[in-house]
């Protein structure tokens, strides 16, 4: 049995929250559920988290409806399959590209090569995008690269890099400032204002990193 | 056209912010006084949510290269149009070539110049706000800059139209002010039963100052640390949030996320601010402190509900001038105050 709860998060928003372990059967859950609130009445908008999703509505919405619609929408255990959108991401690996590269193989004991084949070998699911536009939480990183944060951020990492942080693997969508760690770096736009959809990822999508370049 | 000779410590083109594309990682934006935003274009008889120029602690000139009806609110500034001087919470005509300058902004941060028709800029996502973070949106997708000329939607002057003001909200929507520690009305949040009892007494009944390290993303205050119970210290999954929410990071010091702030947090949330209350906090100045009141929901629910009086009152203060029912008030004064 999974233990969910709905909090109140603010005047116009409410979160529906299943305790962790984060798992992608949670997931696919939340998925069906955000699908589904979308088209409840005074939606404004329907945000996945990880094994949680906020919905924020307008004066017009019925509050304890939209709440009793989230436990119904939970209890129905509907789950939607991932999107079946692969994304492939062409990536340069090490040297310039990813200056932290030798500090992963380093780290997981692995060579640079294994650590990059194992990196591009996986198949990853978008869980649900946050924190910047267009950034996606990935799951599906092989656990062996795991691999700490860097004890200084950096104050700007480039647009389009590749990196982990921790058990995660990310790409990020615009110069920020970040503590991950970097292996490489792509040329793809995650994130344009003025394309429709904006971001590049949608919650469901599966994604493949794929070597275009390798830099020992 | 509104050129920019001084933009100020940070000035940027908002509305009431961006909506729907939370989902994609997309945060609201938007003017961080939305209740001064409001004002200022109902005075003019915009759209509420028409987008303005937001100008960060004064420090600003402006020159405008029409003749043309605009409207300043939030924070008093001082300000003159060639020398005479103008007040917040008042709309009034400028001539071609005239210079506005706001020197400082006092007792509040932020002070919005609304334009008739609105500061004309694309909308990026159904919305006009900059997103200084991401760098789209407003004009260019930054702060503006000297040099910068924005479009307005409307220029020219109807001949009949008189200046307008408005009691300023601090005045028509008093709250707490038996002090002088701004009172600022807070629900609890998800997490708040799992803090200490005595953290959760200190959030209520310590006053917090506001650390020069806030900005629009987030207001970070200083006091005592609050702390959860150890058996309820467990980190939270990523989640979205929304401006208004009281976070607690480790050190205990809380950050109220504002109009920038990323669309998904994971710092537990011992409350969040009411939304009828975002614009005093926004207006407080970095070394003031505010307190905090416990509400009900059905206490935030008549606070809204007054704040939307006043901003109807506006409306109709506009619609009697129209119709030349303020005369003897504007002769008395120069300026109607109706609210």
């Amino acid at each position: 049995m999974y233990q969910c709860t709905v909090h109140r998060l603010a005047e116009q928003a409410l979160l529906f929250s299943v305790a962790p372990p984060a798992r992608l059967e949670v997931q696919r859950r939340i998925w069906a559920m955000a699908e589904r609130a979308a088209d409840w009445r005074g939606m404004v908008d329907v945000v996945p988290g990880m094994n949680n999703l906020m919905v924020v509505f307008d004066a017009t919405a019925d509050v304890p409806a939209i709440e009793r619609d989230l436990k119904h929408a939970w209890a129905s255990g509907e789950a939607r399959n991932a999107t079946g959108k692969v994304i492939e991401i062409p990536v340069r690996y090490g040297g310039e590209y990813g200056p932290d590269l030798a500090d992963v193989a380093r780290h997981t004991k692995l060579s640079v090569q294994e650590a990059v084949r194992r990196h591009a070998a996986a198949e990853y699911v978008v869980y649900f995008l946050g924190f910047q536009p267009g950034f996606a939480y990935l799951g599906g990183m092989d656990p062996a690269l795991a691999t700490p944060r860097r004890c200084e951020p950096r104050v700007a990492v480039p647009s389009g890099a590749i990196a982990i942080g921790g058990e995660q693997t990310g790409i990020y969508p615009a110069v920020l400032p970040g503590g991950w760690q970097l292996i490489g770096h792509t040329d793809t736009q995650l994130f344009v204002a003025d394309r429709d959809p904006p971001s590049l990822f949608a919650p469901g999508d599966t994604v493949r990193f794929v070597v275009a370049e390798f830099v020992a | 056209m509104i050129e920019i000779l001084r933009p100020g410590a940070q000035s940027s083109v908002q509305d009431l912010g961006r909506t729907g594309f939370r989902r994609f990682g997309v945060g609201r934006s938007g003017a961080a006084d939305s209740l001064a935003l409001e004002a200022g274009n109902r005075l003019l008889g915009n759209e509420p949510g028409a987008a303005a120029i937001e100008f960060t602690l004064g420090r600003a000139t402006l020159r405008f290269h029409a003749d043309m009806r605009v409207a300043l609110t939030g924070a008093e500034c001082g300000g003159n149009l060639d020398g005479t001087p103008v007040w917040s919470w008042y709309a009034f005509n400028v001539r071609k070539d005239q210079l506005l300058t706001l020197p400082v902004a006092r007792g509040g941060t932020r002070t919005y110049l609304c334009a008739s028709g609105g500061i004309d800029v694309p909308l990026v996502m159904n919305s006009r706000s900059t997103d200084l973070q991401s760098g789209f949106g407003g004009f260019e997708g930054r702060a503006l800059r000297e040099g910068d000329r924005l479009p307005v939607g409307r220029t020219g002057i109807d001949g009949k139209c008189e200046p307008l003001g408005i009691l300023a909200p601090a005045w028509s929507l008093p709250f707490g002010q038996s002090d002088d520690i701004r009172a600022i009305r807070v629900l609890p949040g998800p997490e708040y039963d799992d803090f200490e009892p005595a953290s959760q007494a200190a959030f209520w009944q310590s006053a917090w100052t506001l650390s020069p390290q806030s900005n629009r993303m987030g207001l970070r205050l200083q006091g005592r640390a609050l702390a959860r119970r150890p058996e309820r210290s467990a980190d939270l999954l990523s989640h979205g949030v929304v401006p208004g929410v009281l976070q607690v990071p480790p050190s205990g010091q809380p950050i109220v996320l504002m109009s920038d702030a990323q669309t998904t947090g994971g710092y537990p949330k011992i409350g969040v601010v009411i939304g009828a209350d975002l614009w005093r906090l926004a207006q407080t100045p970095p070394g003031d402190s505010v307190r905090f009141v416990q509400v009900t929901l059905d206490e935030a629910a008549a606070a809204q509900a007054t704040l939307d009086h006043y901003l109807r009152q506006i409306d109709q203060a506009l619609h009697w001038q129209g119709d030349g029912m303020m005369i003897a008030a504007r002769r008395r004064t120069r300026t109607c105050s109706v609210v």
